[in-house]
């Protein structure tokens, strides 16, 4: 495929807020999460959470799509100069030539919770809860169009974990097929019961910090981010997008499949689509959630596919997961080691399973990374790889 | 800055499936859209999800029900396989009976969250179940648009139709809102649509579409004579991409992707060109 420039980036995690803040946790290994204090009801796990977000207000106008998660939407929007750089593009194409597809796992139901632990003695919501955007999943997408005043393509994407990876292969199909000139693309996901309980339900959240591939990993940590980028045609500068690919694993709802036929697939099809090998990737972005079956699976696909020099890690000891975030957030991750020649390494992670093979790195390791990975897998088998490189031609 | 394209791609339906209470399945719907039938005043019991194993079909969600149902129709309809087809789910408000239960259990007793219900409650679920059930490792998305979701959900599968070269299922649904959520978020009655599109008109394609996006300005609700018979659902919005296909007649139909840009299609049928296309 023809690359994509990405001329615009941000976003907003536990581990930093803005690009800067981010690229001095990951150097200094300093990580994002801390014992939840974010529920009512006692839950033992650790969590990544966005500080000053309940202290944060939406602009005037934009009330009605007031809640936690377009609180992380508008935060992360404002960072890294990227509200600017989007404003000017859609003033040099137009608004409605700018698609904007975005990621998300629960959007606002943060905003739903709320609403029913707050009911009135009628059975109805609370008078401030009642705007229907902030109950419905295009909360997201609607909130974002609103703010930067787009009046084209404007779709949220919801597939679980693989949310905000799918959304730069829907916006590329959009801009190579010409139905839109640039997109913002991206993906926000904000704590909530939901997701802390649901994922407690299944026996995946972690009593302490993740701990990504370690033998000893007991699940995943939960955070919330924002982020996005917006893609253009060309660019003076990269990061580029240089392929994507995107597949299922028809086995399972909520464990990948066990040789992980879908997410080698997925890989393959983006190194295919970008005509490179996988000898050319210097660094991956790994899903590593830190549960069981992901991890295992993930590192098995990397150990078969990859030579040993590929350097390989999951950064959610610093995030912490942020499910439909994580795809955009781990993407930012990857322009940041591109830009600093810094591939992280696996946070939290001691005595990695023998299942690893030689790309999984603990220790932040400094080497020149033109071509990085990305993986993202979600519930339903939904998997997406997306290739970045420092140069538009790999 | 660039001007939208007027209709100047091309694309063939090759299959079309659609359950609503009054309208369940194409064949009992199509006389009706098309003004021969009147609908049935008894409302149709809720498809059973035939793809998945007896003991999941009972427990299915309406919104894994109604997506599997017209799904598999549509496909038979086209003659398409399961395997070899990508599909795009879209649902405005996803799984509106499990987000009333996920919220309430909440606020009794989070720790009691059914974990199954937990992991149907991700807006993917029913294409998760459908590329299990098919054993497709075909990609798949799911999204919404709120009230444009069937609009953008028939234009993305028109884009990775193009794109791909391959034919494209859409699953377009939507449920019933249940509990407190039903005060403030409309959605009534469970309603579905399988369409399948390619780029290419194969050996029997039902109707050929000339697309693109225009700027213009639709109505969200659908204000034809069938109206009633998909009241209250976002899904009423496919209402006159479905009307074209049960009329089979030469016209011209915009869906609204945003307040002022519509997905405009020019239908055209084999039928009345006795298949040879002009």
């Amino acid at each position: 495929m023809s690359p994509l420039c990405i001329t615009g980036y941000s976003v907003a995690c536990a581990a930093g807020i803005g690009v800067q803040s981010l690229t001095a946790s990951l150097r200094d290994r300093r990580t994002g999460l801390r014992p939840n204090d974010f529920t009512d009801a006692p839950l033992n796990t650790w969590i990544g959470r966005v500080p000053g977000l309940e202290d944060m207000a939406l602009p005037p106008g934009l009330g009605e799509w007031e809640c936690r998660n377009s609180r992380l939407a508008w935060l992360a929007l404002q960072c890294d100069g990227f509200f600017e750089r989007a404003l000017a593009a859609i003033d040099r194409y137009g608004t409605d030539r700018v698609a904007l597809v975005v990621g998300t796992s629960t959007s606002s139901i943060g905003a739903t919770e709320e609403a029913y632990r707050r009911l009135l003695p009628n059975g109805l919501y609370p008078e401030d809860l009642r705007r229907s955007i902030v109950h419905t999943p295009h909360s997201l997408g609607d909130f974002v169009r609103a703010a930067l005043g787009l009046e084209g393509i404007a779709v949220t994407v919801g597939t679980a974990c693989s949310s905000s990876a799918k959304v730069f292969a829907q916006a590329e199909r959009l801009i190579r097929l010409g139905l839109a000139d640039a997109a913002v693309v991206g993906g926000v996901d904000s704590l909530c019961g939901s997701v802390l309980f649901g994922f407690n339900s299944l026996d995946l959240v972690s009593p302490e910090p993740c701990r990504p591939f370690d033998v000893g990993r007991r699940g995943i940590s939960i955070g919330e981010a924002g982020g996005f980028a917006l893609l253009e045609r060309d660019g003076e500068r990269g990061p580029w997008l240089l392929g994507c690919g995107e597949s299922s694993d028809a086995h399972h709802m909520s464990t990948p499949h066990p040789e992980g036929l879908g997410a080698r697939l997925a890989i393959e099809q983006a190194l295919s689509r970008a005509a490179l090998q996988p000898g050319s990737v210097d660094y991956i972005n790994l899903h590593g959630t830190a549960s069981q079956r992901n991890d295992e699976v993930e590192a098995r696909v990397v150990t078969r596919l990859f030579p040993p020099a590929t350097l390989a890690s999951s950064t959610k000891g610093w995030t912490g997961h942020a499910l439909g975030a994580a795809g955009i957030v781990e993407a930012v991750i990857t322009f940041i080691a591109m830009q600093t020649d810094l591939a992280p390494g696996t946070l939290n992670a001691q005595h990695l399973d023998p299942f690893c093979g030689p790309q999984v790195i603990v220790d932040n390791q400094a080497t020149d990374i033109r071509i990085a990975l990305s993986n993202s897998f979600g519930f339903g088998g939904s998997n997406c790889a997306l290739l970045f490189g420092k140069y538009r031609d790999g | 800055m660039a001007e939208h394209g007027v209709s100047n791609r091309t694309a063939y339906v090759h299959g079309i499936a659609l359950w609503a209470p009054r309208l369940p399945g194409w064949n009992a719907a199509a006389p009706v859209l098309r003004g021969a039938a009147a609908a049935p005043e008894q409302t149709a019991p809720r498809p059973a999800a035939t793809l998945l194993a007896p003991t999941e079909r009972r427990r299915a969600p309406d919104t894994v029900a109604i997506a599997l149902e017209v799904a598999a129709r549509a496909c038979e309809s086209a003659g398409a396989d399961p395997k070899e087809t990508a599909s795009v789910f879209a649902s405005a408000h996803g799984d509106l009976a499990i987000n009333d239960y996920m919220s309430d259990t909440l606020a009794r007793t989070p720790t009691l969250i059914s974990p199954i219900r937990f992991h149907n409650s991700v807006h993917n679920a029913a294409a998760g179940y459908w590329s299990i059930g098919t054993g497709s490792l075909q990609p798949y998305t799911a999204l919404t648009a709120y009230e444009d979701t069937f609009g953008e959900g028939l234009l993305e599968a028109l884009a990775q139709a193009e794109s791909s070269g391959r034919p494209t299922l859409l699953v377009a649904y939507d449920i019933e809102a249940r509990g407190p959520l039903a005060t403030i978020v409309t959605s009534r009655g469970i309603i579905g649509v399988g369409v399948v599109v390619a780029p290419h008109a194969g050996l029997n394609p039902l109707a050929r579409l000339r697309w693109g996006t225009v700027r213009g300005t639709a109505g969200t609700a659908s204000q034809t004579r069938n109206s009633e018979l998909m009241a209250g659902s976002p899904m009423a919005a496919c209402l006159p991409f479905v009307e074209a296909m049960a009329i089979e007649e030469m016209c011209m139909v915009g869906l609204r992707l945003s307040p002022t840009l519509l997905l405009q299609m020019q239908f055209d049928f084999p039928s009345r060109h006795e298949g040879n296309w002009p």
